[in-house]
């Protein structure tokens, strides 16, 4: 049987940053991909932070298909026929090395699965992984769907994505919760060139991002987003998926009520609809972090619960946590010490003095208030958008009265105890 | 609003792998007697799973997204037998 000193399973941001920096330091190195070709199963909104492709592959500027560099980001708090909301722009965003880019998922994990070949891994696509070879507690290798799919490895890196099926069959976790994981669903519109840039107000390679909170979950906790490309935008909406559960509404329906928003309808006119995809996004933190490496594994990625839900970051945790694990991989080989659970937890450490885990650490109370909070979602949005409109209709009413009038909305709705502790709690939170 | 989530499916590519669904219901029976809430039929992106009349929940893979919702939702009775497709089928991302 063939060996490897590693194996990745999976070709998204994690797994590709993860052989890449194998591959560099001249391990041999196979990754598994079950897509017809890497990228063509992977789904994200999708905002690419240059910071952590940076760190991994410096001149990705010059090759990788990057669609728009942002320069400006929208956040709307959404009632039903109206929204209030700040927008930031900066020319400092539009001087190179830009910060961020839109990419398109499909293209932008092809090149990057071109780069780990060329660093010398053996790629295979359409081969899905079926289960983790085990010899007692440890793993030794994997089996494929392939015929005499059987390979073995030192170490086993699994960047399979958020359902991280082969480590629950392994027993590593258990299932997720519902409560831990958000459904998400988009679609890809595409526009005209000239019409996009002139709609959003950017010149060529510019781009915005809207992301929105409010009355367009319809009571659930979750978020919308509307990103620019270059010749298409992509528009979203993701929900917890208990939320989901207990509301039982259809999550196309949501994102159908979504585009017909007299604030996004404008945005999205005559845009041709191409492709219609649905994700899960770990959104459950810290808490829900299962264990992320044993006797010859390692998680990185989604399949870790690597996300941080706040800042709508997940792929650049993913390609950050994808080059610590083989950095650890790497210095125990030239050490030539095993693979083993005790060895790994430099892996852990690693993160630990990272802005991975620090980011995870200090948001990890957001989920529960969230949960137990819904009024974030349905109370405040609805409230400050009447406030808006009652402070900008001018109509022969005095400010004062206008002031007593909203003051008033919000303690008959949330009361003045409710009001502070709300405030309390967030800053709880968040600090 | 009506929404035609067949029509959203039909932009996708896929290949589909005949009669050898990666998904399926494990008792059908706990669908129809057991299960009150059948939230896979409503929160299916792909709506792959619909409610028939007599109470019975049929499950049609072809439009599937391999998101995993059905799978976690399915907390009460986890009924539902989930893997990926074999490689190369399922669902062909052209824009991701």
């Amino acid at each position: 049987m063939e060996k490897f000193d590693a194996i990745v399973v999976g070709a998204g941001p994690s797994g590709n940053a993860a052989a890449y920096t194998l591959s560099k330091a001249g391990l041999s190195v196979l990754q598994i991909e079950r897509g017809e070709y890497p990228g063509s199963k992977n789904v994200q909104g999708a905002i690419l932070y240059s910071d952590a492709l940076e760190k991994i592959i410096p001149e990705f500027r010059d090759e990788a298909p990057l669609e728009r560099h942002i320069i400006e980001q929208r956040m709307w708090v959404l009632d039903d026929d109206s929204y209030i909301g700040t927008n930031y722009r900066s020319d400092a965003f539009n001087k190179t090395p830009y910060n961020r880019y839109t990419i398109l998922r499909a293209q932008f994990d092809k090149w990057f699965s071109e780069k780990v070949s060329q660093a010398g891994a053996l790629v295979i696509c359409e081969t899905t992984v079926t289960d983790l070879i085990m010899d007692k507690q440890r793993v030794v290798g994997v089996r494929t769907d392939r015929e005499n799919g059987d390979i073995l490895a030192d170490i086993v890196i699994l960047a399979d994505g958020v359902n991280s099926l082969l480590a629950k069959k392994a027993g590593f976790h258990p299932e997720i919760n519902p409560g831990d994981v958000a459904l998400a669903v988009k679609e890809i519109l595409f526009l005209p060139q000239e019409t996009l840039e002139s709609r959003f107000n950017v010149k060529e390679g510019e781009g915005v991002v809207i992301e929105m909170i409010g009355k367009i979950t319809q009571g659930m906790m979750g978020t919308g987003f509307l990103y620019t490309n270059n010749e298409s935008v992509t528009i979203g909406v993701g929900c917890m998926l208990s939320d989901f559960k207990e509301t039982r509404l259809s999550p196309y329906l949501l994102l159908e009520k979504m585009k017909a928003h007299p604030a996004i309808k404008p945005l999205i006119e005559g845009g041709e609809m191409k492709e219609y995809t649905a994700h899960l996004i770990p959104e459950g933190g810290l808490k829900a972090m299962p264990q992320i490496y044993g006797d010859g594994w390692m998680i990185v990625g989604d399949s870790g619960m690597f996300v941080n839900a706040v800042h709508r970051e997940g792929s650049n945790l993913a390609m950050t946590t994808g080059q610590m694990a083989a950095q650890t991989v790497i210095e125990l080989k030239q050490s030539g010490k095993e693979m083993s659970r005790k060895n790994l937890a430099v892996y852990r450490a690693k993160l630990d003095a990272s802005f991975v885990m620090k980011d995870l650490a200090k948001y990890k109370d957001m989920p529960g208030v969230f949960h137990a909070n819904r009024q974030f979602f349905t109370t405040y949005p609805e409230l400050v958008n009447k406030a808006a409109h009652t402070m900008l209709t001018v109509d022969g009413v005095d400010k004062k009265t206008k002031e007593r009038e909203i003051i008033r909305s919000f303690t008959r709705s949330r009361s003045l105890a409710g009001l502070v502790g709300d405030a309390y709690k967030m800053w709880r939170a968040l600090r | 609003m009506n929404v035609n989530v067949e029509e959203k499916l039909f932009q996708n590519r896929y290949k589909v792998d005949h009669d050898r669904p990666h998904i399926s219901i494990i008792n059908a029976e706990i669908c129809s007697a057991e299960c009150k809430t059948q939230q896979c039929t409503h929160i299916c992106p792909a709506a792959c799973y619909k409610a028939e009349g007599s109470g019975r929940v049929v499950l049609i893979t072809d439009g599937c997204l391999e998101c995993g919702t059905c799978r976690i939702i399915c907390d009460d009775y986890r009924n539902v037998a989930w893997e990926y497709p074999r490689g190369g089928y399922g669902i062909l991302f052209k824009f991701g």
